[in-house]
C-alpha cells in the first residue's frame, strides 16, 4: 500500500493531482494534462509536451525546398493542404514566381475543402467529448467524401502533399467536380440534421454554454488565434486580414462572435463549414483553364533573406518563417502553430470548472497535438 | 397449452413423490437458482447485442456481422475471450474488496429478478411486498461501484464512485416516488396484486396525468440509477476513462458489464409492470371482444414485448444525448423530478381517493 501524500498524488494543500494523459480519451492524442483537483473542481491545468515532438523544424534545415513541405502535412495533419499552401507561398516569396490562375483556384478549393473536413471532424469529435457518440459516424459520413475526393486528385486520404512551390503537383481529376457538387448537395441535406442532433440539443447547451469563458483581451494576451479567437471576438482571420491567394476576390464573411464560450467556439465553426461551402460554391464552376503550375527550375534555391508567409488553417493562424542562405536548403524554419497558443489559454480558461467542462473546453479549442509538439 | 403453474405443480408433485418434503424443497430451490443464473446469462448475452446493433443502425452502420449469422454468436465469443483473460489485481489495491465488489454488483442484480413476473403464473416469488422489495435491494447497487471505486486506488475510480454515490441515492428518491404514485392507485405492493389490476387497461391509460407524469419520472430516475448515458458519470469516458471499473479486467469486469445490463433490464421490467400492465395483454374496459383476441397472444410475449420496447428507448436515449454534468445532474433530480415527483404523488392520492381514474 503507498503510504506518503505524494504517492498517492495529494499536493501539500490536500488537492487531488490527476494526469490527464498522455493516453487520455479526451485528449485527442498524446497530450498530457496535469490537473489539480479539490473535489470535482478544477484548480489548475498544466499542460506537459512534447509526447510527439519529432524535431520537424530541425528536420527541414536538411531537407530542400520542394521536399520539406511534406513533413507539414505531419504537424496539423487535419489541415495538411494548408500548411502546405503556406509553406509553397513562403517559398514562391522567394522564388518571385507568378503562380497560374488554374493553380490558385485548385489551391482555395483544396484549402476550402480540408476546412471543411477538419471541422465536421472536430464538430464529431466534440460531441464525443461531452458524451454523444453518434454525431461521431455522422460526421465520418461527410468526412468520407471529402476524403474520396482528395484521394483521387492527390492520391493520399490523410497526410496529403498536393502543393508545390509554383502551382499544385497534378491536375485535378476529371471526376473532381462531380464529387465536390454531390458533397456540397449532400452537406445543405445534413448541417440542418446536425443542428437538430447537437446544436439545439438542451443538454449540449446547457453543457457549452458560459464554460470556458475568455475575454478578447484575454485570447489577445494569450496569442489565440482562428475560430477560437473569433468567438470572442477577436477578428483574426487572416484571409480576410491579410489576404493570399484569391481570397480577396471572393465573397465571404469572417465569421465573429462576442460570447466567448464554449457554444460560440462550437458556434463559429458550424458558421464556417457554410462559409467554406459557399466559397466551394462560388468556385467549382469557375476553375480557369490552363497550367496548373508554373515553370521552375529542377533545384530550387531561395535568395539570401528572410521569408515568412501566413495562412488560415482551421485551426488559425498558421505562420512559416524561412531563413534562406542562398543555398538549397533553409538556414532556419520555424512553423508558427496555432494549436500551441489556444493550448496555452486553457488553464486560464478552465479554472474553477468541473472536470466536464474540462474536456468540453478542450474540446472546442480543436487541438491537434502534432500541430503543438511538432 | 400447459400454463406454467402446472408445469411446477407438476414437478413439485413429482419430487415430493421421489424425495422426502424438505430434500425436495431444496432441490426445487436449487432448479431455480439454476433457470435464474441461465436467464441471467442469457439476457446478458443477448441485451449487449442489442445494444451494439440498436447503437451500430443508429451510427449507419452495420454492427457485429462476423460471428455467427448477423454476428448474433458475437457476444457469446466476447464471453469466451473475457472468461479466459487474466483478471489483474492493481498493486495497491484493496484485494478482498477489489475481488468482492463484481460480485455484490451482480449479487444485487440477481436478487431482484425475484419478484418480476415474466408470464401469467411465472414469477420466483411473489412476496406481499414486492415493490418495496424492488426498491431497497436496487439501492445495493451502489455500495458496489463505491466499493469498487475505493478500493482499486484510482483516482479516476474514486472520482467515478464518489459521482455515482450522489447520482444514484438521489435518483432512488424520484424513483420510488414514481412507484409510488402506482402503488397508490393499486393499494397493493404485490406485484401479482398490481398486474391483476391492469386487467382493464393499463396504468398508464387509467391513471390520468399523474401516471403519464411519473411514468416519465420512472424512466429518467431508473436510466440515471444504472448509470446509462445521459447519466452515465459514474463511466463518463472522455471524462474518468472508464470511472469506477478502470482498474478491472477479465470476467471481473465482465461482471460488472453484466450486472448493468441485467439492472437495465430488471428496471425495465418493473416500468413495464407498474405502468404497462405486466405480461397482462391490451385490454380495452369492457370490449370482450377485442380483449379475447389480445389474449390469444402469449403473455410471456406481452411482458417481453413491453420490457424491450422499454429497453430500446433507454438504448436510444444512450445513443442520442450528450452526457450532463454532475452538478446539472443534481440541479435536474433535487430542483425538478423531485418537487414534480412530490406534487404528482399528492395528485394521484386525490384521484385514488375521489375514484376519478378509469
Amino acid at each position: 500500500m503507498y503510504t506518503t501524500t505524494e504517492e498517492i498524488g495529494i499536493n501539500e494543500l490536500g488537492d487531488m493531482v490527476i494526469n490527464v494523459g498522455p493516453q487520455h480519451p479526451a485528449t485527442h492524442g498524446v497530450l498530457h494534462l496535469v490537473i489539480t483537483l479539490n473535489g470535482e473542481t478544477i484548480k489548475k491545468v498544466e499542460p506537459h509536451l512534447g509526447y510527439i515532438h519529432r524535431s520537424i523544424e530541425k528536420m527541414c534545415e536538411s531537407l530542400s525546398y520542394r521536399q520539406f513541405i511534406y513533413s507539414t502535412s505531419r504537424m496539423d495533419y487535419l489541415s495538411s493542404h494548408i500548411n502546405n499552401h503556406a509553406c509553397a507561398m513562403a517559398v514562391e516569396k522567394g522564388l518571385q514566381v507568378e503562380i497560374p490562375a488554374r493553380a490558385e483556384v485548385i489551391r482555395v478549393l483544396m484549402d476550402e475543402l480540408t476546412r471543411v473536413a477538419s471541422h465536421i471532424l472536430w464538430w464529431g469529435a466534440l460531441a464525443m467529448d461531452v458524451g454523444a457518440f453518434t454525431p461521431f459516424f455522422h460526421a465520418f459520413r461527410e468526412r468520407e467524401m471529402i476524403n474520396d475526393i482528395m484521394e483521387e486528385t492527390c492520391g493520399a486520404r490523410l497526410t496529403m502533399n498536393y502543393m508545390v512551390p509554383g502551382g499544385v503537383m497534378f491536375d485535378l481529376h476529371p471526376n473532381f467536380q462531380r464529387r465536390v457538387k454531390a458533397l456540397l448537395q449532400q452537406f445543405r441535406d445534413k448541417l440542418d440534421e446536425y443542428d437538430e442532433l447537437v446544436t439545439f440539443n438542451t443538454i449540449f447547451i446547457n453543457r457549452t454554454k458560459g464554460i470556458g469563458y475568455i475575454s478578447a483581451a484575454d485570447a489577445i494576451s494569450y496569442g489565440m488565434s482562428g475560430p477560437s479567437a473569433r468567438a470572442s471576438g477577436v477578428s483574426c482571420d487572416i484571409r480576410k486580414i491579410y489576404p493570399y491567394g484569391i481570397y480577396d476576390k471572393l465573397q465571404f464573411n469572417e465569421v465573429l462572435m462576442t460570447e466567448g464560450d464554449t457554444y460560440a467556439r462550437y458556434m463559429v465553426r458550424m458558421k464556417e463549414i457554410r462559409e467554406s461551402l459557399s466559397i466551394i460554391e462560388q468556385l467549382i464552376d469557375n476553375i480557369p483553364e490552363g497550367d496548373f503550375q508554373a515553370k521552375t527550375k529542377a533545384v530550387l534555391k531561395l535568395p539570401k533573406g528572410e521569408y515568412y508567409a501566413r495562412a488560415e488553417t482551421a485551426r488559425g493562424d498558421f505562420g512559416v518563417y524561412i531563413v534562406s542562405e542562398g543555398g538549397m536548403t533553409p538556414y532556419r524554419i520555424k512553423f508558427r502553430s496555432p494549436g500551441y497558443s489556444n493550448l496555452s489559454a486553457l488553464d486560464h480558461m478552465t479554472r474553477g470548472s468541473k472536470i466536464g467542462d474540462l474536456v468540453a473546453t478542450m474540446g472546442s479549442l480543436d487541438l491537434v497535438i502534432p500541430d503543438i509538439d511538432r | 397449452m400447459m400454463s406454467f403453474s402446472d408445469i411446477a405443480k407438476h414437478v413439485d408433485r413429482w419430487l415430493n413423490g421421489l424425495l422426502p418434503p424438505a430434500w425436495a424443497l431444496t432441490v426445487e430451490m436449487i432448479l431455480v437458482g439454476i433457470l435464474a443464473i441461465t436467464l441471467f446469462a442469457v439476457l446478458g448475452l443477448v441485451l449487449v447485442l442489442m445494444e451494439r446493433k440498436v447503437a451500430a443502425y443508429m451510427q449507419i452502420r452495420l454492427g457485429p456481422n462476423r460471428v455467427g449469422p448477423k454476428g448474433s454468436m458475437q457476444s457469446l465469443a466476447d464471453t469466451v475471450k473475457l472468461l479466459v483473460k487474466e483478471g489483474i489485481t492493481p498493486a495497491g489495491a484493496d484485494k478482498f474488496l477489489f475481488n468482492l465488489a463484481p460480485f455484490i454488483a451482480m449479487i444485487t442484480a440477481m436478487l431482484l429478478l425475484a419478484p418480476i413476473a415474466f408470464a401469467r403464473d411465472l414469477q420466483i416469488w411473489d412476496l406481499n411486498i414486492g415493490v418495496l422489495y424492488v426498491t431497497a435491494v436496487s439501492s445495493l447497487s451502489v455500495i458496489a461501484i463505491l466499493m469498487a471505486g475505493w478500493s482499486s486506488n484510482n483516482k479516476y475510480s474514486l472520482l467515478g464512485a464518489m459521482r455515482s454515490g450522489a447520482q444514484i441515492v438521489s435518483y432512488e428518491l424520484s424513483a420510488g416516488l414514481a412507484i409510488l404514485t402506482i402503488v397508490v392507485l393499486t393499494g397493493s405492493l404485490q406485484m401479482s396484486a398490481i398486474i391483476e389490476a391492469q386487467r382493464d387497461g393499463w396504468w398508464i391509460f387509467k391513471g390520468h396525468v399523474p401516471a403519464v407524469i411519473a411514468f416519465v419520472i420512472f424512466i429518467i430516475a431508473v436510466t440515471a440509477e444504472t448509470n446509462r448515458a445521459p447519466f452515465d458519470l459514474a463511466e463518463a469516458e472522455s471524462e474518468l476513462t472508464a470511472g469506477f471499473h478502470t482498474e478491472y479486467s477479465g470476467m471481473k469486469f465482465a461482471l460488472f458489464f453484466l450486472a448493468e445490463y441485467i439492472n437495465v433490464f430488471i428496471v425495465c421490467a418493473i416500468g413495464a409492470t407498474l405502468f404497462l400492465g405486466g405480461w397482462m395483454p391490451f385490454h380495452i374496459g369492457n370490449w370482450e371482444g377485442f380483449n379475447r383476441i389480445m389474449d390469444v397472444v402469449p403473455s410471456s410475449l406481452w411482458f417481453f414485448g413491453k420490457t424491450f420496447f422499454l429497453i430500446f428507448v433507454i438504448m436510444w436515449f444512450r445513443w442520442t444525448f450528450p452526457r450532463l454534468r454532475i452538478d446539472q445532474l443534481l440541479n435536474l433530480e433535487w430542483k425538478y423530478l423531485l418537487p414534480i415527483g412530490m406534487f404528482n404523488i399528492l395528485l394521484v392520492t386525490v384521484i385514488a381517493i375521489k375514484g376519478w381514474h378509469f
